[in-house]
């Protein structure tokens, strides 16, 4: 089963290449706010089910892909 | 029995501040034995551990993540519930965060520029084996060079750790947006310790301090006194 884990810094965390990035962007021009970079991990996982699946990308998060005290995560499933 | 206690200074691969750390703590009168991070044993009689500084794993995923899974740390958190004394130096000190043996956690530097200079680093705590050479509100000049050195952690673990003294080092100025300018913390026990100023850096004033030898040479005391109640 594919999945996409979505990390991001937490809310109200500072996020210094967000707002590098953001800056940048308006010097191109682009009326923008709130910019906040994150990380996107793809993996592939073996099971039969969604919830499974599911249940066991969290455990990674807990244990290596995120750091809770600052970054929130998101799974997503690919449409198949 | 030689009065010399055994370091172990944990390699991981991107260290790069190995061999320094050896160097240092050699100069204050500790045995440095370096090990590989796929070792699950330390040396027979090691008296403190040393996680130095460096990339390890290139900093992939954040700082520290990768090597606080590695073979050894198991170990260094068995040699740690023991009571055993751990410094973690810069990246040691993410890696120390990232496995947990320390609070918070290491960010990227507010400015985000790597900064590279000499800091100056008030003692908050002049009680700790790591500290206790040194005066409380004592200043020592130390060399900080990262990219990610913002620790960060909630305010009320802040709180909590201020009140329990576990603020061990704090810059005189900000230098890369830690929070509450905190450059170095002890873990509840009092025996692991990280920091991102680079003490191995600072043991010779012709180099521009010796103030970093203060914490190794403490640091050294209890490698001797661990040693001695395990032996």
């Amino acid at each position: 089963m594919k999945a996409s884990v979505l990390v991001r810094p937490k809310a109200g965390i500072l996020d210094p290449q967000g707002d590098a990035v953001e800056h940048s962007l308006r010097k191109l021009g682009f009326e923008v706010s709130g910019v906040r970079v994150g990380r996107v991990i793809d993996l592939e996982v073996e099971a039969t089910d969604e919830a499974t699946a599911r249940a066991a990308i969290e455990k990674m998060c807990h244990e290596l892909l995120a750091n809770p005290l600052i970054e929130s995560f998101d799974v997503r499933f690919e449409e198949s | 029995m030689s009065t010399r206690p055994v370091v172990a200074i944990v390699r991981f691969p991107g260290s790069n501040d190995d061999h320094d750390a050896a160097w240092a703590l050699g100069s204050v009168g500790a045995e440095p034995v370096l090990v590989w991070h796929d070792d699950a044993e330390l040396p027979s009689g090691t008296g403190a551990v040393v996680l130095p500084g460096g990339f390890s794993y290139g900093d992939y995923l954040r700082t520290g993540a990768i090597a606080s899974l590695a073979p050894v740390m198991g170990t260094i958190r068995q040699f740690a519930d023991g009571g055993g004394p751990v410094l973690g130096i810069c990246n040691g000190f993410q890696i120390l965060c990232e496995a947990r043996l320390l609070p918070g956690v290491l960010r990227p530097n507010r400015q985000l520029e790597f900064v590279c200079e000499d800091a100056v680093v008030a003692v908050e705590n002049a009680e700790t084996i790591f500290t206790r050479r040194c005066t409380a509100g004592q200043q020592l000049v130390i060399p900080i060079k990262h990219g990610e050195g913002a620790w960060y952690a909630d305010h009320g673990t802040y709180v909590q750790l201020a009140a329990r003294g576990q603020i061990a080092l704090r810059y005189a100025e900000d230098v890369n947006g830690a929070f509450a300018n905190v450059a170095g913390v002890v873990n509840a026990a009092g025996n692991v310790m990280g920091l991102m100023p680079h003490p191995e850096h600072a043991v010779d004033p012709l180099l521009g301090s010796a103030d970093g030898g203060l914490l190794l040479a403490a640091f050294v005391d209890a490698a001797v006194e661990h040693s001695l109640a395990a032996a």
